[in-house]
């Protein structure tokens, strides 16, 4: 068995503006499947990734937001939110993807993924990480 | 004139630049990840005060971003709106 590390995403752009969102999403989502210890940030602009009622319909782009709901499936169960970058672009956590995990180890108990943090805390996180891939 | 900002509020000093050249007559439609800066509690709502202000509406509905979250006073246009104020226009700025 190869080691576990410690990965963190950390996401700082707004979802279709650029490509950067979606390509991170994937990203994510691969190298779940190694098993490792993944974490995902959102930060600055990256906080609208996770808006809910996304409808892309009337820009002809894919809408990929339906897919963050899928982490929990891949063990991906530490979001964190940085609290000062939602209050700065006038969201709360209302405004945000309701996101979930089911705990095995509590008989599937359904569990929030998403943990709102300050700047202090989420750079507590970062600094316990042992590699950090940005977006 | 119509000024089009595409870029997020918080990404660079597009907005800023632009309502702070803009003249009284002038318009700004907010498009693409331009159409953060039209949310009322945002930091950068209070750079719309006094202007005249649209902002396209497929680029909000895919964002997820309702109209009671936007600024008071704001005009939602479609595509076919936009291009009418660009015809209505006699010059357009992209603050790109």
């Amino acid at each position: 068995m190869p080691e576990t590390k410690k990965l963190m995403y950390i996401n700082r752009k707004a979802p279709y503006g650029t490509i950067y969102a979606w390509e991170s999403l994937e990203v994510v989502l691969i190298g779940a499947a190694f098993e490792q210890d993944v974490s995902v940030a959102f930060m600055d602009d990256g906080v609208y990734q996770l808006t809910k009622g996304q409808d892309t319909t009337g820009i002809g782009m894919k809408n990929f937001s339906p897919t963050y709901s899928a982490l929990g499936d891949y063990e991906v169960n530490k979001i964190y939110v940085d609290k000062e970058s939602l209050e700065e672009r006038g969201l709360t956590l209302d405004d945000l993807q309701h996101l979930v995990w089911e705990d095995e180890d509590e008989d599937y108990a359904e569990k929030d993924s998403i943990r709102l943090v300050s700047r202090a805390e989420l750079s507590e996180v970062l600094a316990d990480q042992d590699v950090l891939f940005n977006f | 004139m119509l000024h089009l900002v595409n870029k997020s509020p918080h990404d660079g000093c597009n907005l800023d630049t632009a309502t702070s050249i803009m003249k009284d007559g002038d318009s700004l439609l907010l498009i693409e990840d331009g159409v953060y800066g039209a949310i009322k509690a945002g930091k950068a709502a209070s750079l719309l005060e006094g202007r005249s202000v649209s902002v396209l509406g497929p680029d909000l509905a895919a964002r997820g971003i309702s109209e009671d979250k936007l600024v008071d006073g704001i005009t939602i246009v479609d595509y076919a709106g936009f291009v009418d104020m660009v015809t209505a226009s006699d010059n357009v700025q992209s603050w790109l």
